[in-house]
């Protein structure tokens, strides 16, 4: 029994093979069962183009333009939502924010709908972004909660709007007066576009 | 030692078993690797405290010093450190070397150099989703576009390299019955292998969403659990029995461990994400299984401690068993707490606290590195064939490696405990914030604290093999080497 085989195949395999059946296939085999599992792709979530986009066109007309040539386009949003998304992955915000609400811990009260699984079959929640430590607020419903000036002094210093914030400042994105650049605009759009795939007649 | 009916290719063939070359630039890549790891994790902290350092630098932007911390840690000092102590046992418990000399150097610069990549990658906004595993992929999200150098890619090259190297001497002593550092390292290589597989392509290209989520909540387990555990368990089975030169206590509980910890440890990946989009059964079962493993590491730190018995004293007179038996003790409290806090009653509050990161910096500080320290500190002498530089820095590194991540460990439950509450209390979110703080200085406080440790370690290692003082081999493996 102790032997090299063994180690390789019934242990190393076989019991890697289990636990990815149990935790893997079927957790999936379940959840392509519930009601509204179809997935979304980028193009389908950015077909229309959200408020804040194009209040952001409305707002700074000249940078926009020059970032977005053609205004707010369905094209432009889905560039902006990846870019934001790629930004939000790469500067490791997932780690102080969670994308989740539980139904637990009056957590409904403090941000809003308990998540459900459907909201994240898209191609904005692939790989997903739930976290597991929130230093900061869950962003699951973001959207419309502020407005783009709002993230946009926020982000350029975060004490100036909540005084005991501990969030790094994100300044370099934006220009001294607040114009965004590419990366502002991005991260903005993204941020106003969380909690876009609730729906509340589910 | 001797292979079954075999011969033994220790004698009549040319060149030593071990190559210590290797093991050694393996070890300095090691200490290397945790320093760098360890000294981003202290200016993360700052962070937290309102003092950051680099307040206007992309590249060195908090988050980005937090995944270099994380992903340092694993894949260059745990990588690292555990390979050094394979090339050891591997081939003095098997009798046969590693495929070859050459390829190890070979493996081992392209470890180094996947590393930087790595660091460089994650500095620049090419992180991967992935939680622990967020070396780049290398492509534009969702397509094969490639936008830097396919770093998950040159992982896996590295791992199957690594695979061929070590797999050669446990495939050629296929006939032998098998130690159990064998057990868990060639099972630990196979599921490395997996575990990186699975966590870097299923949730990337093929799941998205919940069903994914269940995929990285099981790679960041298995990464602990299949590989990190059976290499750090294995080590244990090697030197203790070694440096206490008597017999493991019991080899059925060696063999209950091994299986329980093969069957359930995977089962438990689902934990991560608890009270999730991720269906309950799911949940539960995970939940169960990780109940259970806390049964199965009872018994290993049952069999470790009966061995110890008799020999209490080596806890005073041996560093080695200190680092070794200290690190069990923290597995267990850490084992122990975990069978609590995967429950709902303990997620509704802990799951988004400090408390986990205290969990976290205990099994991967206060055990998983404790143990290559205790391996380093029995292997250095005789690599470098100089005594000690100095065995009162020795101590200077275990004590406030000790103290350091008995006060991390405290505070960060303390903190995640208070927040956890204040969250579902409904306080305003900067409320909470403001009365982590104090406990945040001490958790720097208490990282500063494993520098100044490591710093000692990492010099007295540096002198020691500067030193002059040749080390003269205890007798009594002077007469196991003759066998």
């Amino acid at each position: 029994m102790e032997r090299f085989y063994t180690f390789v195949f019934v242990a190393g395999i076989g019991c890697f093979a289990i636990a990815f059946l149990l935790s893997m296939v079927f957790p999936w085999m379940s959840l392509s069962e519930y009601h509204g599992m179809d997935y979304q792709t980028l193009e389908q979530l950015a077909e229309e183009p959200s408020e804040e986009f194009v209040q952001l066109h409305d707002s700074f007309t000249e940078a926009f333009e020059e970032v977005y040539p053609g205004g707010p386009t369905s094209e432009n949003y889905a560039d902006a939502l990846q870019l934001g998304r790629d930004l939000y992955v790469g500067q490791a915000c997932w780690h102080c924010h969670s994308q989740y609400v539980r139904v637990t811990s009056n957590e409904e009260q403090r941000w809003g709908p308990p998540s459900e699984a459907y909201e994240y079959t898209n191609e904005l929640n692939q790989p997903h972004l739930w976290g597991t430590r929130r230093v900061g607020p869950d962003l699951a419903r973001l959207k419309g909660r502020h407005t783009n000036d709002w993230h946009i002094a926020h982000f350029m210093a975060p004490k100036n709007v909540v005084p005991y914030s501990i969030m790094p400042a994100y300044a370099y994105y934006f220009e001294e007066d607040g114009t965004p650049k590419e990366e502002g605009f991005a991260l903005v759009t993204y941020l106003q576009w969380l909690g876009t795939t609730y729906e509340e007649e589910h | 030692m001797t292979p079954e009916g075999g011969t033994i290719t220790l004698k009549g063939e040319e060149g030593p078993l071990v190559s210590y070359k290797l093991i050694k630039w393996h070890i300095a890549a090691a200490g290397i690797s945790i320093l760098i790891s360890m000294t981003a994790g202290f200016l993360y902290s700052l962070q937290f405290l309102g003092y950051y350092p680099f307040p206007d630098s992309e590249a060195l932007s908090p988050g980005h010093l937090r995944l270099i911390h994380t992903n340092m840690a694993a894949y260059g000092w745990l990588v690292n450190g555990f390979t050094a102590i394979s090339y050891y046992a591997i081939p003095r418990l098997t009798g046969f070397r590693v495929a070859s000399e050459k390829l190890g150097v070979v493996i081992f610069w392209a470890w180094q150099l996947t590393l930087v990549l790595m660091m460089g990658g994650l500095a620049h906004n090419k992180g991967q989703a992935i939680e622990w595993g967020e070396t780049p992929t290398g492509f534009r999200p969702g397509t094969f576009e490639m936008n830097y150098v396919p770093v998950d890619l040159l992982v896996v090259v590295g791992a199957v390299l690594l695979i061929v190297q070590l797999m050669t001497p446990l495939y050629k002593a296929r006939g032998q019955k098998y130690y159990v550092t064998l057990w868990y390292f060639t099972s630990g290589l196979v599921w490395l292998a997996l575990t990186y597989l699975m966590g870097n392509i299923i949730p990337e290209w093929v799941l998205p969403g919940a069903a994914g989520a269940a995929v990285t909540g099981l790679f960041i387990h298995d990464l602990v659990g299949l590989y990190v555990t059976p290499m750090g368990w294995g080590m244990m089975y090697f030197f203790v029995p070694l440096i206490l030169r008597k017999p493991i206590w019991s080899h059925s509980l060696s063999v209950i461990g091994f299986w329980a910890l093969a069957f359930f440890y995977p089962l438990g990946g689902v934990h991560h994400f608890l009270i999730s989009p991720i269906p309950d059964y799911v949940e539960f079962g995970a939940i169960s299984t990780t109940i259970a493993i806390e049964v199965v590491v009872t018994t290993v730190v049952v069999n470790f401690f009966m061995t110890l018995r008799g020999k209490w004293s080596a806890l005073r007179t041996n560093m080695g068993i200190r680092w070794f038996y200290l690190g069990a003790v923290f597995y267990f409290i850490t084992c122990f707490q975990c069978a609590f806090q995967v429950t709902w009653t303990f997620q509704k509050i802990i799951h988004f606290t400090d408390w986990v990161v205290g969990h976290a910096h205990m099994i991967m500080f206060g055990t998983f590195s404790f143990w290559i320290f205790g391996s380093i500190h029995w292997l250095w002498p005789r690599l470098c064939k100089r005594e000690w530089y100095s065995s009162r820095l020795n101590g200077w590194h275990f004590w406030l490696s000790t103290l350091g991540i008995t006060i991390m460990f405290l505070t960060l439950t303390m903190s995640g405990l208070i927040a956890g509450f204040m969250q579902k209390g409904l306080n305003p979110w900067v409320d909470m914030v403001e009365s982590s703080v104090p406990f945040w200085w001490v958790r720097t406080f208490s990282g500063g604290m494993f520098i100044a440790g490591l710093m000692c370690g990492l010099y007295n290692m540096w002198m020691t093999a500067r030193s002059d003082r040749e080390y003269v081999e205890e007798e009594h493996y002077i007469a196991l080497e003759a066998d």
